[in-house]
Formats: C-alpha cells, structure tokens, sequence
C-alpha cells in the first residue's frame, strides 16, 4: 500500500496526456479511458479502507531522506482522513465521468473535456495527499485551472462570464493564499507540514501567526464559498456542464477548501479560541444566508449552489464546535462527536449534492431549461430522475431513513450537548427551510401536471449510463444511513477524526522517518 | 495573416538558427547552467512565433499548426511522466527515482535523469507556448473574418 501513493496523481495525470494525444483519433477513447482511471483509483482507495491499517504512510518522492531530522523533499501523506477524502473524490470523479459518456455528447470537443477531468483529478488527490505547503498550493492550482476551464467549457456567454469572475476571485484567493504561505516560510523557514508545526510549537510571535492564519482563511474561503466570500459560486456551479457542476459542488470546495483549512487548522497551526469562532461564526452565517438566497431562485442549479454554501455550513459548525471545545481543552468525546457530525455531513453532502446537480443535468438533458417555471409534470415522463432527485431531496432536507437526516441529527446534539443552543436551533431552522426549498422543487419540477405542453418530442428517460450513475448515488445515499452503525463508524469515519484531532500522530509521523 | 517587409523576412532568416541553437544550449546544460527546460523551451518556441509573425502564413496552416504543437505537447509531458514512472519501476523504486548513473559533476552527461527531464520540458514549453500564441492568432484571424 505503501508504494501506491503515488498512483493516485500518476494515473489520473498520465490519462489526461494520452487523451489530448489520442483522443482526437479514436472514437469514444477518452470515456472510456476516464472511465477506467477512475474505476483503478477507486479501488486503490477503497482497498486502503478496507485494509484496516489505519497508521499515516509517508512516500517520499525521489528517495530523498530527511538530512538531519530535516525534511528537503518532497513528502506525500496518506492518513485516514486523506483516506477519507480519496474515497469521496474518487467515487464522485467514476460516478461523473459514468455520466459524461451520455451527457457529454450534446457538446463538441469531448477530448478536452476528459484531458481537463483528469487533470482537475489528479489535482485534487494531490491536494489531499500533499505534505508541504507549497504542493498543496501548486496541486491547488492545478485543480482550480483545470476547473476555469471546465466551467467555460459551453462557451456561451453565460458561462464566459461565470469562468472570468471563478477566475478573478479564484486568482484573489490564490494570491492570498501564496503570500500566507510565504508569510510562513519566511518565519519558520520550512514547508514542510510537520515541520512547520515543531518551529510554531517554539515560536511566541502569535499577531504573525495570527495574520497568516486570517489570510489562509481568507484564502481558502474562497475556494470554501463559504459566506462572505461565495460570490462566484451560484454562477460557477450552474454555468458548467453538469457532470462538472456535481464535482465542484461535491468535491472541489470540499476538497481544495474545507479540506485544507480543517488540514491546516487542526494539524499545522495550534487551535485558538479566536480562531475557532471565527470559522465557526462564519459557517453559521453560511449555513443561515445560503438557504435565504436559495429559496427565492427559479433557475434550478442556480437553487442548488446556493444550498451547497448553507449545507458546507453544517460541515464547518460541526467541526467549528470541535475545535472551540478543543480550544476550550473541553470534553474530547464531545469534540470528537461533533467532528464525526461534520465530517459525516462532509461525505453525506458529496453523494446527495453530486445527485441532485446530475437530476438537473437530466432533466437540462431532455428540456433544455433549467427554469422551473417551464418544468412539470415529469414524474410520469422521467420516473428514475424523479425517483432519484426525491431521494436525494428528503437526503438534505434531513428526513430519515436517509444519510442527511443522520449527520444532522449528530450535528444538532453535538451543538446540545457542548451547550451551543444558538448553533442548534439555527441547524433545525434552516434544515426546515431546506425542506420548504426542495418541496419546490419537486413539485414544480415533477408533479405539476404540465406534461402536454412539451409537445409529441418524446420527454423521455434518459440513456442508461445517466441513469446508472443516479441509481448508484440514489443507493448511496441510503447506504450511507449505515455509518451510523457504532461498528461501520468506528471502521471509516472514527480514524478519520482521530487523525484531525491526534495532531501528535501526523506530526510523528512525517519527521520520524 | 499577412507577412512583413523583406527586410524583417531576411533577418529573421539570419537569427533564427541562433536563436533555435541557443534554445538546445540552454535546455541541453539545465543541469549545469542556469535555465533549463523552461527557459530554453521559451527560446524554441520564440523561433517558431518569430517566423508565423514575420513570413505570414494562412489560417488553414495554422489551424494544422496548432493542432500538431498540442500534439506534441501532449507527447513531451507524457515522456516527463514516463520518465517519471521508469523510475518508480526500475532502480530504488521511488516515483522520480534517479535511475541512471550519477557521472562527473560538470560534465555534459552527468546528473543521471536529470537531463532527460530537461530535454522533456523543453519540447513541452517550447510546444506549448506556440499552441498559446497559434491560438491567440487563429482567434484574431477568426474575428477578423
């Protein structure tokens, strides 16, 4: 397993290239070749889990050894959380590209859309696996450059203008986030993770630390979209092709934002009260505004962005209210809880998000409007997007038996318990909210009886592969309720938490090599 | 596109095999000098531009132009990562493991892979920053129309 690491970034990367090569020449090559890369890497992670190792590996890249207890190279990391976040990256990335061998014929120039796929995959497993700084930035940037280009990919004007201001705010986000990590390279004089965490552990210069920590935050906010800084979010998400939209919304800003702040804020920097209102202050505001501006949208991907920002805010208060009660050196069950809640939601949110943006390519797909108000009727026409997309809806609206309903519920007496009641009715209100937005949609969009204005074009369901991929997440999103199982947990989401809140083990386990 | 005078055509026609020289110079003795792949790929590709610019060329060729140096593009960073990846097979076994012989320092054929590396960014940039400027061209030549 040891020797794998690698290949998470290898395949990906090395499919991309083969497919702008050869592509163009052989039909159908790209699917395909997508398809299986994912299928590989899926299963590398999935055997990680399975193996039940649940120790950090270190790769080093090019063989170079530490000189002096000093890390020089470059150091990759796989630990149960980066574990956790391979599986979800993975399992969306197959699921997508599944979906693109049908969605993706309604536009032209299919070889780049799959050399861009895997390209943005590969950054995002390198994200995850990174253990410098500087790679992570440079992984970062190659995720979110592949993902302008994905959001352009119709070349309408619409979507011309949501990739300029993804870009514009993107390359703030960027340049932020260089001159924080240069802030701490200049100070510690290190990139390494584990390093850098030795040299702040020592230092007592906190308004430095303090700053960097504001301006990463900042920084990978803006990839986040959460609150204050999710201005291109709603026009990012609903411009793309929908494949894409289900990765950003399901995967990137998890793991190109909250990823990298819970990585960094837990693991490299020392956990500060002030620090942890902050992030939980602002996913509450994210949680609370998002669901306001999403109720009012017609345009039915333009309704699911806005839910992504409130439900990343269930992610970042369940972990928020882990790090305040760690700050507080509080009860750590009770953390622990609350960050199982978070990271629960987390993957809950990949799998049910991920379905409804493919629901709306579906229906985009055989309507082409994403208007509600020229929807209805279509549960009669399209009876597995309905069937699916009503899944997913009562998934984040929080109703049982479905995984929604589970994370919320461990969010909500987290927030109980460690005595935030503010937190907790907050998470109720806008759960029900949720549920008022989503009854919209599933009302106007498939049970408004307006099925014969569409005319004899035959509304009808959509090809198998489509269908497969909504079916899959569909079960999915059901299976997922199983986490909650003491014995399932304790297999794949307990380790997980263990490795963000055991700073001590990652830290041992990148400079004792 | 139109061509410029003949007195830019002639001294083009005298730099550029400098300049394209200068370029496998600067990649070739990465390892020893500074520059590299990515300065001498800037290099290559500056020959390429400077002869669409002044000699002209129309949009048809262009459009072939640019599919070839993507094209080759894609063909040099795919043998960067094949490089990569023999490395990861063969010798000690680490992804960009330097598998051959160390050599000289100071000598031309020495640092083992390294100059294998460089040659690959090379044809990569030089590639690359010729697709960027074809495609500029072909969209101006497009709009133009």
């Amino acid at each position: 397993m040891d020797q794998s690491i690698p290949i998470f970034v290898i395949i990906p990367l090395a499919a991309s290239f083969f497919i702008s090569m050869v592509g163009g020449r052989i039909r159908g090559f790209g699917k395909t070749l997508s398809v299986l890369v994912f299928l590989c890497t899926l299963i590398i992670a999935l055997s990680y889990l399975i193996s039940g190792n649940h120790a950090s590996m270190v790769y080093k890249i090019g063989g170079w050894e530490p000189v002096g207890n000093i890390p020089i190279g470059i150091y990759l990391l796989l630990d149960p959380f980066s574990g956790f976040m391979l599986i979800i990256i993975n399992t969306m990335a197959f699921l997508a590209t599944l979906y693109s061998v049908n969605y993706m014929t309604k536009y032209t120039g299919e070889k780049y859309f799959y050399t861009l796929f895997c390209i943005m995959v590969a950054g995002l497993n390198g994200v995850v696996l990174a253990g410098d700084l500087f790679n992570l930035y440079v992984f970062l940037e190659i995720t979110v450059i592949a993902s302008y280009a994905l959001v352009a990919f119709g070349t309408e004007k619409e979507e011309l203008e949501a990739s300029f201001k993804y870009q514009i705010l993107g390359g703030m986000a960027t340049a932020l986030i260089l001159f924080s990590i240069g802030m701490i390279y200049w100070y510690t004089k290190t990139l390494n993770i584990a390093d850098i965490t030795k040299m702040l552990a020592s230092s007592n210069d906190r308004m430095l630390i303090q700053f960097c920590e504001l301006i990463l935050i900042a920084g990978f906010g803006l990839k986040a979209a959460i609150m204050p800084f999710h201005g291109w979010l709603p026009d990012a998400h609903s411009s793309a092709p929908s494949p894409i939209s289900a990765m950003l919304s399901g995967v990137v800003i998890k793991a190109a934002g909250l990823y990298v702040i819970f990585r960094l804020f837990f693991n490299m920097f020392e956990i500060t009260w002030e620090i942890s209102v902050l992030i939980t202050a602002i996913g509450t505001l994210s949680m609370v505004v998002g669901v306001f501006l999403a109720i009012g949208q017609w345009d039915l991907k333009r309704l699911l962005a806005y839910h992504s920002i409130s439900q990343m805010g269930y992610v970042i208060i369940g972990v928020g209210m882990g790090m305040m009660i760690v700050a507080t050196s509080g009860n750590m069950a009770l953390a622990s809880l609350a960050i199982t809640g978070g990271l629960f939601h987390l993957i809950n949110h990949a799998v049910f998000k991920g379905l409804l943006f493919l629901n709306a390519g579906a229906i985009e797909y055989r309507l082409g409007t994403r208007d509600l108000n020229q929807m209805g009727g279509l549960f009669e026409k399209m009876p597995l997007t309905s069937g699916t997309s009503l899944a997913a809806s009562m998934a984040i609206s929080g109703i049982p038996p479905f995984n929604g309903f589970f994370s919320k519920l461990v969010i909500i007496v987290a927030a109980i318990q460690a005595k935030f009641y503010l937190l907790a009715a907050l998470a109720v209100i806008v759960s029900i909210i949720t549920l008022a937005s989503f009854m919209k949609f599933q009302r106007y969009a498939f049970f408004n009886g307006q099925a014969e204005d569409y005319g004899k074009d035959g509304i009808r369901e959509v090809p198998f592969f489509m269908s497969f991929a909504m079916v899959v997440m569909a079960v999915l999103c059901l299976a997922l309720s199983l986490l909650m199982i003491p014995s399932v947990r304790e297999s794949f989401l307990q380790p997980a938490v263990d490795a963000l809140l055991g700073n001590n083990e990652y830290f041992m386990n990148l400079l004792n090599m | 596109m139109q061509g410029m005078s003949p007195i830019v055509k002639k001294v083009t026609q005298l730099v550029m095999g400098f300049i394209f020289v200068y370029g496998i110079y600067v990649i070739t003795h990465g390892h020893l000098t500074p520059g590299g792949g990515f300065a001498g790929g800037a290099f290559l590709s500056g020959t390429f531009i400077l002869l669409v610019l002044s000699f002209g060329s129309n949009i048809l060729n262009l459009r072939r132009e640019e599919e070839e140096a993507s094209e080759i593009e894609g063909l040099a960073i795919f043998t960067f990562l094949l490089l990569a990846v023999v490395g990861f097979l063969i010798g000690m076994r680490v992804f960009f493991g330097n598998f051959l012989p160390k050599g000289q320092i100071g000598e031309l054929i020495s640092a083992g892979v390294i100059p294998l590396y460089n040659i690959a960014v090379g044809v990569e940039v030089g590639a690359a920053l010729l697709t960027i400027f074809l495609a500029l061209v072909i969209y101006k030549e497009e709009i133009s129309k």
